[in-house]
């Protein structure tokens, strides 16, 4: 398979200040990619430069096969969307929040419902359609929004500490459906993530990022396994104090 | 305090009555009150939802135009549009509106659409910045970002359009200038009590004040209960 993502000689920059410098970094299309890396180690502003909610101070970046512009236009960003650690939902019933990315695109009321249901039935919010959303408890509200953003299977999901703060069982199903993305829709995923037993159990490659740089990328079982830089090994294993 | 309960029987006796005259100063309140808070309410929330979800230059300068203007003394509204109008010194004088219940829409329509502008930009700031984020990844355009944010921020733009209701139907300095006060065709509850008042009639202008309040409070309860059945629409 190809890359969904190629990143060359990429700097970001808030204020004069260097948050994230890569020089390379391509990642596989169909795959699940495991940002790992400290606080402030530039792995979410990755993340939102890759979905064009941030540009980036210059370098170039290739969106399966198209360098990506600065502001990438509608039809490149429908391709993807995003999870945030915060669970996010708009202040309508769960049924509309899942069927929101699905009216943008104008997709049939039929088909809608169709899919609002499979995807319900799921993640088990098949009862709770017509509550309001806001009412949600913080583990339901995530798989919302993560159902959400795949209801209309986007080539790329993009997800910021989509489990951080959740009790296991909800851990359990925002991963299920990390997979049921990866597997049933094809999606390339690229998730950050603070815990490492998420990022091996979910992620193919993992890139480890320290201060804005690659300190590390490769497969999953190779970097978790036998990592080539002290500094990764240190941060698995707990040892790196940040 | 027997002078207000005095004032309250006066007030009551004068809603009985059938007045045809009470009635159509009532209705002409109303009406021009709703019509400029309608007008104010379709000009001001999309201006007020671009410029709080937008960045660009002259943003803060605009703001402050806007708040200043949300706090506009309304005879000198009312001045402006008076001269706009006059047959002699306005662009518009030769439409005739000078004294007409269109005149009084107009005034208003200025008065309150900087309210509903301001408040607005307000509602939607107070949006999550996360939401916005949210159906942009979600591959919402323009039109459909706005659009939610609005639906979002819903229950603070309700109340920004309630605020200008209420500043409305408390408005005297701005219809009368352009309105005139004229019996039968432009004398609406404030002019009204204004003229009593000017009278010496004080029982009469207390009466009507306290009909004016109920009106109010019937409308503003209308308009809150709209507002939160509408939040709780799935």
């Amino acid at each position: 398979m190809g890359q969904i993502f190629s990143i060359e000689n990429l700097v970001k920059e808030y204020e004069g200040k260097r948050v994230l410098k890569i020089e390379e970094l391509k990642l596989e299309a169909g795959k699940i990619t495991g940002i790992i890396g400290p606080s402030g180690a530039g792995k979410s502003t990755l993340l939102y430069i890759l979905n064009g909610l941030e540009t980036p101070t210059i370098g170039k970046i290739v969106f399966d096969g198209k360098e990506l512009e600065n502001e990438p236009g509608i039809e490149t960003r429908r391709q993807m969307s995003m999870v945030f650690q915060k669970p996010i939902v708009f202040n309508t019933s769960v049924y509309d929040n899942m069927a929101y990315s699905l009216k943008l695109r104008g997709v049939p009321k039929g088909e809608i419902q169709n899919r609002v249901l499979e995807i319900a039935r799921f993640i088990g919010l098949e009862d709770k359609l017509g509550q309001k959303a806001r009412t949600l408890s913080g583990g339901e509200a995530q798989r919302l929004s993560l159902a959400r953003a795949i209801i209309y299977k986007p080539k790329v999901l993009l997800l910021d500490e989509p489990t951080a703060n959740l009790d296991p069982a909800n851990v359990a199903m925002i991963e299920k459906l990390i997979l049921h993305a990866k597997n049933e829709y094809k999606t390339s995923i690229v998730i950050v993530t603070h815990n490492m037993y998420q990022a091996k159990r979910l992620s193919d490659n993992v890139v480890f990022l320290l201060n804005g740089d690659i300190v590390e990328s490769g497969e999953s079982a190779q970097v978790f396994g036998n990592p080539r830089d002290i500094r990764t090994q240190d941060f698995i294993e707990g040892k790196m104090i940040y | 305090m027997e002078y207000f309960i005095e004032a309250f029987n006066k007030a009551l006796e004068l809603m009985l009555s059938c007045d045809s005259e009470l009635y159509g100063i009532i209705f002409l309140s109303i009406r021009i009150s709703v019509i400029a808070s309608l007008i104010s309410t379709i000009i001001g929330i999309p201006f007020g939802a671009i410029i709080g979800l937008n960045r660009f230059r002259g943003r803060a300068p605009l703001i402050n135009l806007i708040n200043t203007f949300m706090g506009m003394p309304p005879v000198v509204i009312g001045l402006v549009v008076y001269i706009l109008l006059s047959n002699q010194l306005g662009l518009l004088g030769p439409l005739r509106l000078l004294f007409t219940p269109t005149a009084m829409i107009i005034a208003q329509v200025l008065l309150a659409t900087p309210i509903v502008i301001g408040l607005t930009i307000v509602a939607v700031q107070g949006v999550d910045p996360l939401v916005k984020k949210t159906a942009v990844s979600l591959g919402a355009n323009g039109y459909q970002l706005l659009w939610l944010v609005i639906k979002e921020a819903r229950y603070a733009i309700g109340a920004a359009v309630i605020t200008a209701f209420g500043r409305l139907t408390a408005e005297v300095g701005a219809v009368m200038m352009v309105g005139g006060n004229v019996r039968f065709q432009t004398r609406v509850m404030t002019t009204s009590i204004a003229l009593h008042k000017g009278m010496g009639e004080f029982q009469i202008a207390l009466a009507l004040g306290m009909i004016l309040i109920v009106i109010s409070l019937l409308i503003n309860s209308a308009l809150d209960m709209l507002r939160r059945g509408r939040g709780m629409d799935h």
